[in-house]
């Protein structure tokens, strides 16, 4: 099997120093922000729970009025600016690919660092294999 | 780590997940290639966009993911989740081949054999940590009921 690389990933006029901080900072935003939801998510319990005993609208409170929710939120946002942001500069097939596949990897370090998560090997296995199985799927 | 299994329901949750956002990105992308270019200079085009069928549809998808994704999150970690729902991807490129007659590249089998193992290897393990101080399933929720 032959996997060829584009032939011209980055617009001619773009240093690839400059591109890389682009993919940085939609990397960087992303990773904080799923991790800053997730660990909201936690501090908040299941969710199927509070909605059988409070119903929808005491979940959504629940959520709503959780600052670590508010947190995650704001830093999606930023990812979603920052990725339109470098979508202006760069080609899609390139950032697409770039942040979906790098942004599973710095999760799962963000995962065991922030979120004490226990990442074993299964899941740097399952993290590479699908960072790598994303790039090529979307590219 | 105990083995966290999850229930029938959670499973539909996590394939809600997984299927909404790239269906939900299709949606939008389909209902804005079938608009003329909007710009700057008519913004309110923006604005009607949001009000044609195939983007509303969208929008609403978009909604469910991420109703189904802070679900998931609160009873599975974030480690477990992200690799799991990345199947999505493998269903869209199978509807794509088989449903819309598609050609997929090499490069593109050879990106949903590596996702299909990745999740293989994640949804054989436990779904959640289990934190020695406390037992997230016991710990949690009731200070909602007061509010």
């Amino acid at each position: 099997m032959t996997i060829s690389l584009p032939a011209a990933p980055l617009p001619q006029n773009i240093n690839p120093w400059v591109a890389t901080a682009m993919i940085a900072a939609v990397v960087l935003t992303s990773t904080t922000g799923e991790v800053l939801t997730a660990a909201a998510m936690k501090s908040i319990g299941d969710l199927d729970v509070i909605r059988s005993r409070s119903g929808l609208k005491g979940a959504v409170r629940a959520v709503l009025t959780c600052p670590l929710f508010s947190a995650g939120v704001f830093f999606l946002a930023l990812a979603f600016f920052s990725l339109l942001f470098a979508l202006n500069h760069l080609n899609l097939s390139f950032v697409g690919p770039a942040s979906a596949s790098l942004t599973l990897v710095t999760n799962a370090i963000a995962g065991k660092i922030f979120l004490k998560e226990n990442v074993d090997r299964r899941r740097w296995a399952a993290a590479l294999l699908v960072c790598v199985g994303v790039y090529l799927l979307a590219h | 780590m105990s083995h966290h299994s999850l229930t029938p329901r959670q499973y539909l949750i996590l394939a809600l997940v997984a299927v909404s956002a790239p269906l939900g990105d299709s949606c939008l992308k389909r209902g804005m290639a079938a608009l003329p270019p909007i710009t700057l200079a008519h913004p309110g085009a923006l604005i009607a966009a949001v009000f044609t069928p195939w983007i509303a549809f969208g929008i609403a998808l978009l909604i469910g993911f991420f109703a189904s994704y802070l679900t998931a999150l609160s009873w599975a970690d974030l480690t477990f989740v992200l690799p799991a729902t990345a199947f999505g991807y493998v269903i869209i490129a199978l509807l794509s081949r088989f449903w819309l007659s598609e050609t997929v590249s090499l490069e593109r089998w050879a990106g949903i054999v590596l996702i299909t193992l990745g999740v293989g290897f994640v949804a054989r393990g436990p779904s959640l940590t289990q934190q020695p101080a406390a037992d997230p399933e016991e710990t949690r929720e009731p200070e909602v009921e007061t509010r």
